[in-house]
């Protein structure tokens, strides 16, 4: 257990100082409209997913309708569909806590079991679990930390979250010395930077993925697709 | 403040969310070979995922006005160069970071 959180632990510091300043925001907003710690837990605990939670809170605000709350999360998270097909392989064999991988699949857990091999010494399932959980704990104890005592925080954090950028500007890196063939990576950037040209800055992740997906595919045969495994 | 309608929206986020993570697994998880274009979607998105995600963190930087994004342009090129260097993602981050709020909060 002990030799666990040690090896696993480094690994989600960038994700633990990107969950926790962005749960700080989220506990914050959420009480800055009428709502206590017990419902910025509960929130973290069951939706967990940050984007669709900040939506939350302008959509409680406002108080949208359940219909729109459904649909804005299904544009929201589309992209969670893409993330399940990488992982189909990995977590065979993880048992019953496949369901609470599947569960906890945000996009930084993604990034870190996508961008990292598992440690030494450590089975595959406990190191996706440990991950898993620890990157969840972070963000509900954020976001109660947020909502309990947001405002009385003694230094300016103000860019903490640029972690989060920094993680994915790094694991870009990864992937880029970890596989010999450069085509999906540059034609991911080109591609979701077409995006956000066309679509703007709300509604271009779906598009994205989707061509690039179909892009992906059509190459299949000729994209001569190998890891270097350095 | 209204709990019912609280708890009415956690529940619709939670079930839209978890269906469309579970959704993979449920169509295609079903313990044979998998289709091979699923199985190769699965090893060439993870780069390109990547990549668009660290777009994603970017997509409200306004290169025209302000201060051009430049912090975190410049900030995001220090970690990319320090990694491709040391490959050392703590040392990456943490001084990429800091830079960026130092930069960030003196409102250079």
């Amino acid at each position: 257990m002990k030799r666990i959180i040690r090896q696993v632990f480094p690994q989600t510091i960038p994700v633990m100082a990107g969950y926790i300043s962005l749960g700080i925001a989220f506990g914050l907003l959420l009480q800055s409209i009428g709502y206590g710690p017990v419902w910025a837990f509960l929130m973290s605990l069951f939706i967990y997913a940050g984007s669709a939670q900040f939506l939350a809170v302008e959509l409680l605000a406002a108080g949208a309708t359940l219909v729109h709350v459904a649909l804005l999360t299904f544009l929201l998270n589309f992209r969670h569909l893409f993330y399940g097909l990488s992982m189909i392989e990995k977590y065979r064999g993880t048992g019953v806590r496949k369901i609470y991988l599947i569960f906890g699949l945000t996009d930084e857990t993604y990034a870190v079991l996508t961008g990292y091999k598992t440690p030494e010494g450590l089975s595959d399932q406990n190191y996706y679990f440990a991950v898993t959980l620890m990157n969840q704990l972070y963000w509900v104890f954020g976001s109660v930390i947020g909502s309990v005592a947001g405002g009385i925080i003694p230094f300016d954090t103000t860019g903490i979250d640029f972690a989060m950028t920094a993680l994915f500007a790094v694991l870009v890196v990864e992937q880029w010395k970890t596989h010999k063939n450069h085509i999906p990576a540059i034609s991911g950037f080109a591609i979701t930077v077409a995006s956000l040209y066309i679509f703007g800055a709300d509604r271009f992740l779906i598009p994205a993925l989707i061509v690039m997906s179909v892009m992906l595919l059509c190459m299949k045969g000729t994209l001569h697709w190998e890891e270097t495994h350095e | 403040m209204n709990d019912q309608y609280i708890i009415m929206v956690t529940a619709v986020m939670a079930v839209v969310t978890m269906l469309l993570r579970f959704l993979p697994f449920i169509l295609f998880d079903h313990g044979e070979q998998l289709p091979g274009w699923i199985s190769y979607l699965g090893k060439v998105l993870p780069p390109a995922i990547m990549s668009m995600l660290l777009v994603y963190c970017l997509r409200n930087i306004n290169l025209a006005e302000g201060n051009h994004g430049f912090p975190e342009l410049i900030c995001v090129g220090i970690a990319m160069l320090m990694h491709c260097w040391k490959r050392n993602t703590l040392l990456s981050i943490s001084v990429s970071t800091l830079l960026y709020m130092i930069i960030i909060q003196s409102g250079i």
